[in-house]
């Protein structure tokens, strides 16, 4: 049975599209069928984090308005043959999308791959709201950080009253993902910490993502963190959230660089 | 070396104020998103103030009420700032 699972957050720059093709890559390393979809149309970017920019020929909107079939605008990741990408419109507005055609497009992925991952465009309106209305589950990123936080809670609202399964009196699976988290500056309290965002989110929380330079690094050379740096610790608590979304429960910890570099070195596997 | 306290000390404080913060805005704000709790609320502070107001005068802005949704029990937390000269006379 097919998952549609929503990143999302009100707030942009909080990390969405980092975490879609992190996310996306991870399930699909683990040998799932994975698509991820950009739903930012006139400002996609999902294509260009993850190394797919030059070879966009079709996108969700020409299969949204039947110009183009899902096969041609599905785009297979070179290097992992189960994520495939289906990117977003970069020229025509996003009223061009329509909620039936999504419906449709999103019927259809659901019969092909085992996660369908949405990358939400920042906002509440429209887009935001496309993005979200299929979802199963989803994914608030959010950022320590007062504005993500207050943007957060608006978003857990709409999933709660504006998505197909609210409407069907069902909930959406909701899951916390704590992204740009400095563990040391929570530790002096300058930085609300895990404990305070969940206590105000109060939603279970899927992981907790650290600042790091290697996020930068891998949309530099257009790879998900977890293709192109699969042993930094962005990328690490970007594989244990992917085994919690699939199940398994792990119990989530602060990632801190262990002490010792041989420690790491021989430890990273166990 | 009170310096150096002082600016920890400071420093301590921003994650609580920020916490803070948020979770008066936050009270606020889900009762404007849902139109029931919006009203419900609206209802409460509206008779509790009532019944308030006719034993003691208290000013509006002193009356803070809020909801803490959780995830087994929300919690509905009604703050009123009681005039000080009042506490004697009750006490009569």
């Amino acid at each position: 049975m097919a998952k549609v699972l929503v990143v999302t957050s009100g707030k942009g720059g909080v990390g969405k599209t980092t975490s879609t093709a992190a996310l996306g890559a991870a399930l699909a390393q683990s040998g799932q069928n994975v698509v991820v979809v950009d739903f930012d149309v006139g400002l996609r970017n999902l294509d260009l984090v993850m190394g797919a920019e030059r070879r966009v020929v079709f996108d969700l909107i020409n299969v949204v308005q039947g110009d183009a079939r899902l096969s041609q605008a599905l785009i297979r990741d070179k290097r992992c043959e189960t994520l495939s990408i289906l990117p977003a419109s970069q020229t025509r507005d996003k009223d061009a999308l329509t909620s039936e055609g999504v419906a449709r497009v999103m019927d259809e992925l659901r019969e092909k791959f085992d996660w369908v991952i949405c990358d939400s465009p920042a906002g509440i309106e429209r887009g935001a709201q496309l993005a979200m209305y299929h979802a199963d589950m989803a994914v608030i990123v959010t950022n320590p950080e007062v504005s993500s936080v207050r943007d957060s809670d608006r978003i857990i609202g709409l999933l709660d009253s504006k998505t197909k399964k609210a409407e069907q009196g069902e909930k959406v699976d909701k899951h916390l993902l704590l992204t740009r988290y400095d563990p040391a500056r929570a530790a002096r309290k300058e930085m609300l910490s895990v404990e305070d965002v969940l206590e105000i989110l109060s939603i279970p929380l899927l992981g907790i993502v650290p600042e790091s330079e290697d996020v930068l690094k891998s949309s530099n050379v257009g790879a998900p963190v977890t293709l192109a740096a699969p042993t930094s610790l962005p990328a690490r608590a970007y594989f244990e959230a992917a085994r919690r979304l699939s199940g398994e429960k792990l119990e989530v910890s602060v990632p801190v660089e262990k002490r010792g570099f041989f420690d790491w070195l021989f430890k990273r596997d166990a | 070396m009170s310096f150096l306290s002082n600016i920890f000390a400071r420093r301590q404080q921003s994650s609580s104020v920020a916490k803070d913060r948020l979770q008066i805005l936050l009270a606020h704000e889900r009762g404007a998103g849902e139109a029931g709790e919006s009203d419900l609320i609206r209802q409460l502070h509206k008779e509790i103030m009532e019944v308030i107001a006719r034993h003691v005068a208290v000013d509006q802005d002193k009356v803070q009420i809020k909801v803490d949704r959780g995830s087994g029990c929300s919690m509905l937390e009604i703050d009123v700032e009681v005039p000080q000269e009042l506490n004697g006379k009750r006490g009569s």
